[in-house]
């Protein structure tokens, strides 16, 4: 697998201690170093090419601080570039029309469309209290309706029936009047996967747009995207009127560079990811937690907030401090960590939020989401004095944790060699310097030691 | 085998199926290699060509460096010589790639495939039954992706189009196991006795641990269907991504050792670089890139053949 850009850099920097400016010498490596990052995140070329430009017009010349290595500057002047170009801040979505307001919703067949439509359809009944209808149509796909009907099901919002037979342009226009006279506020709009080089299919979707006048037009694309990203946005961005960007997939391992190409070339604003397959994973977008995920930083700046959000604040703190201290973390505050993993959406959500390093320290502790409940079963069977002292459990107590808990022996050895292997890390994240690194983030400079 | 059901006209649909690559990929090729010096300025296009195709700072260093050394040891001056040399520098790396697929070693012969969501598994499925069925085997689907949304409806769509039989849970059941699924259909091919199994499975992505168990332990349920199953266990992977593509054949490997792979929507403006970055993954004991999708159709699926897909690149 790659080399994130902080182990590239840290092979670089080395060699360039106590310069006082940057120069067009001094950053030649690194930007090198930085090039392959971009080039191994999807990045397309042409967009690394015009960035690194700008990059070096930013760099040259500038002070190098303290101790600070040329590298580790430039790379903060990377990262702050990066920002700024995706978007500064985050973007809203807009839906001052008369009702219905109408989302488009357009990309390539896999992108991750329909699934996005129904989140997106979710958000707005949570977030904004609208009354939302779900149309498709994509009358291509085998149950692709089919699909999108099932969804609007579970999230408990209206679906536009479609007739048998009718064509792309019949379903919107009857799907317009029905939310009219159902007074939705909002209507999504899900279309067939195209190609861009498809013809026929993109003057069908340019059709629809003259049709549905929406007031917005989403783009979706995959974050695994490849260096084909910035034309086919382009193509889209031609037939379209795009309003904005919806990234998929973020909850994978692919370090997400078509979100830059993509913005690059549209000039549109990323208004959402997509961080799981649940319908509650859409979030808004963070182009910070961008750039750093694109270089190779990790998400911790995410991982952050969403503790925030979704964790009992005194709990989270309590448990803050046991991880500071590295020690007296037990068996209970494991079990508590579990529900609170629940509660941020499961291990695979919170791990594609750690940096590099520590996510792969996270993959080797085998953590199932459907084991948390299990898990918690066996941690309530212990006494407090097991809980707070694992070393007691020998054989005999485990028999009993064991039948109290509904288990096998094997169940409860895994759990305390699961529990193990988390305090190891709790104690690697310690001495990494966990707030250390957040400083670095939140600042210009990414944590490199 | 595979020869001889390969039409005639294979080369001219893959070049169909490519055109848009070609279009973009080997014109840009095609105007670099009309001529004139080959200097650090050319070899530089080139480098910009096979990245922006996707084929990743190692394949492209890699094919960049044989290529230099070609020009070195053939004494090429001109870079319309280039082009020939690429063409065998690509061909050199791609060819381990390409074997043939063998399905009469069992009866059911048992192919899973698996795959990051919207690859295009379910509808490969469906192009590889037509395969199947042209070369006169008979074919069944099992509908392992008991999750997503209509997922079932769409495999059993693509039966239809086959006319072959689909084994689904039936619909009223809700978060079905695929396994059982599975399990039941390879039984089910056996008491009708028919050759091949395709069985579908639920997208997922490489970082939903418990997916990656719950697949890994649907294989060993199909192992108990038959010993031996699965024979075959595809990876698909979506043309149009980048260099996740790596990281999606490493941790599939990891968790079903994988034996072959499925690239899919090369009908697309992707340039395919990403099969030359796959195959210098291991480049002694590469994984066999088995098909090619190219097209939404159900004929468009090809077996891979490096020699013509290198062809069917340039010109
Ligand atoms: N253009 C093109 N589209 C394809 C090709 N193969 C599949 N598709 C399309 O890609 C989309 C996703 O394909 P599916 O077969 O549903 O993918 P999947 O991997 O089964 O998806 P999930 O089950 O949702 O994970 C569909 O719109 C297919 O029609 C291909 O070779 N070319
Ligand atoms: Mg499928």
């Amino acid at each position: 697998m790659f080399d994130n850009l902080t182990s590239r850099l840290s092979r670089v920097i080395k060699t360039l201690r106590g310069e006082t400016r940057l120069t067009e010498i001094n950053i030649q490596e690194t930007l090198r170093e930085v090039r392959t990052a971009l080039l191994e995140a999807d990045v397309a070329l042409p967009v690394i090419k015009e960035f690194m430009e700008r990059v070096k017009q930013k760099a040259i010349g500038q002070e190098v601080i303290g101790s600070l290595s040329p590298g580790h500057a430039l790379v903060g002047v990377v990262h702050r570039e990066l920002i700024v170009i995706m978007g500064g801040e985050k973007s809203e979505i807009n839906l001052a029309t008369t009702p219905p307001a109408v989302i488009l919703m357009a990309g390539l067949q896999g992108a991750g469309k329909t699934t996005t439509s129904a989140k997106l359809a979710k958000w707005l009944m949570e977030q904004k209290k609208k009354k939302v209808l779900l149309v498709s149509c994509d009358i291509y796909r085998p149950a692709a309706i089919h699909q999108l009907e099932v969804l609007a099901k579970q999230i408990d919002t209206d679906f536009f029936p479609v007739q048998l037979g009718q064509s792309p342009q019949e379903i919107a226009v009857a799907a317009l009047d029905f939310a009219r006279r159902h007074h939705h506020e909002v209507m999504i709009v899900d279309t067939a996967g195209r190609l861009s080089v498809d013809k026929v299919m993109m003057d069908e979707i340019s059709k629809l747009e003259t049709l549905l006048k929406p007031i917005e037009t989403l783009f979706v694309v995959d974050s695994m995207q490849g260096q084909d990203a910035v034309n086919i946005a382009k193509v889209f961005a031609e037939a379209l009127p795009l309003t904005g960007i919806i990234l998929t997939k973020l909850d994978g391992d692919a370090r997400g560079g078509s979100a830059l190409s993509v913005q690059y070339m549209t000039g549109k604003p990323i208004k959402f990811v997509g961080l799981a397959e649940k319908l509650t994973g859409l979030e808004v977008f963070y182009p910070d937690r961008m750039a750093s995920r694109i270089l190779g930083m990790g998400d911790v700046l995410g991982l952050i907030e969403e503790s925030q959000r979704n964790i009992d604040r005194d709990e989270a703190e309590k448990l803050a401090i046991k991880i500071k201290s590295g020690k007296n973390f037990d068996l209970d505050d494991f079990k508590m960590q579990f529900q609170q993993m629940r509660n941020m959406g499961g291990m695979s959500a919170l791990i594609s939020k750690l940096p590099a390093q520590f996510s792969q320290a996270a993959q080797n502790i085998k953590m199932d989401d459907r084991v948390i409940g299990r898990t918690e079963g066996i941690i309530n069977s212990m006494t407090l004095q097991e809980r707070a002292k694992p070393e007691v459990l020998k054989a005999s107590r485990k028999r009993r944790i064991a039948a109290g808990s509904g288990v096998t022996v094997q169940e409860v050895n895994r759990l305390l060699v699961q529990f193990e292997q988390t305090q190891r890390m709790m104690k690697k994240m310690n001495k990494g310097g966990m707030a250390k690194m957040m400083r670095g983030l939140k600042g210009m400079l990414p944590g490199i030691r | 085998m595979v020869a001889k059901i390969m039409t005639k006209n294979w080369i001219s649909e893959i070049k169909l199926g490519l055109s848009q690559t070609r279009e973009s990929f080997g014109k840009h090729l095609s105007s670099l290699l009309g001529g004139g010096k080959i200097d650090e300025v050319l070899y530089e296009e080139l480098e910009a060509i096979l990245l922006t195709a996707d084929a990743g700072v190692n394949a492209t260093t890699w094919l960049l460096d044989a290529l230099r050394k070609k020009v070195k040891s053939e004494n090429l001056t001109d870079a319309a010589q280039l082009r020939g040399a690429l063409q065998e520098v690509l061909f050199a790396l791609l060819a381990p790639l390409a074997r043939s697929f063998d399905t009469d070693t069992e009866k059911p012969f048992v192919i899973m495939l698996a795959g990051v969501n919207g690859a295009g598994k379910t509808t490969s499925i469906g192009k590889l039954a037509h395969y199947f069925q042209s070369q006169g085997k008979s074919v069944l689907l099992a509908a392992g992706d008991t999750f997503r949304a209509a997922a079932r409806e769409q495999l059993i769509a693509w039966g239809e189009r086959n006319n072959v039989p689909v084994i689904a849970q039936d619909s009223s059941q809700k978060n079905g196991d695929p396994a059982s699924v599975i399990f039941d259909a390879i039984n089910a091919a056996k008491a009708r006795n028919i050759d091949i199994v395709l069985a579908d499975t639920a997208g997922r992505l490489a970082t939903q641990l418990h997916l990656m168990e719950e697949i890994k332990k649907i294989k060993r349920v199909i192992a108990k269907a038959k010993q031996g199953a699965p024979h075959e266990v595809l990876l698909v992977l979506d043309a149009n991504i980048g260099q996740n593509a790596i990281n999606q054949v490493e941790a599939f490997d990891n968790a079903l050792k994988i034996t072959g792979l499925v690239v899919t929507k090369l009908d697309g403006t992707a340039k395919g670089g990403i099969i030359a970055a796959i195959a210098k993954i291991r480049q002694d004991n590469t994984l066999p890139l088995y098909f090619i999708g190219m097209g939404e159709n159900i004929n468009d699926l090809k077996p891979f053949d490096a020699r013509k897909f290198v062809e069917a690149l340039f010109d």
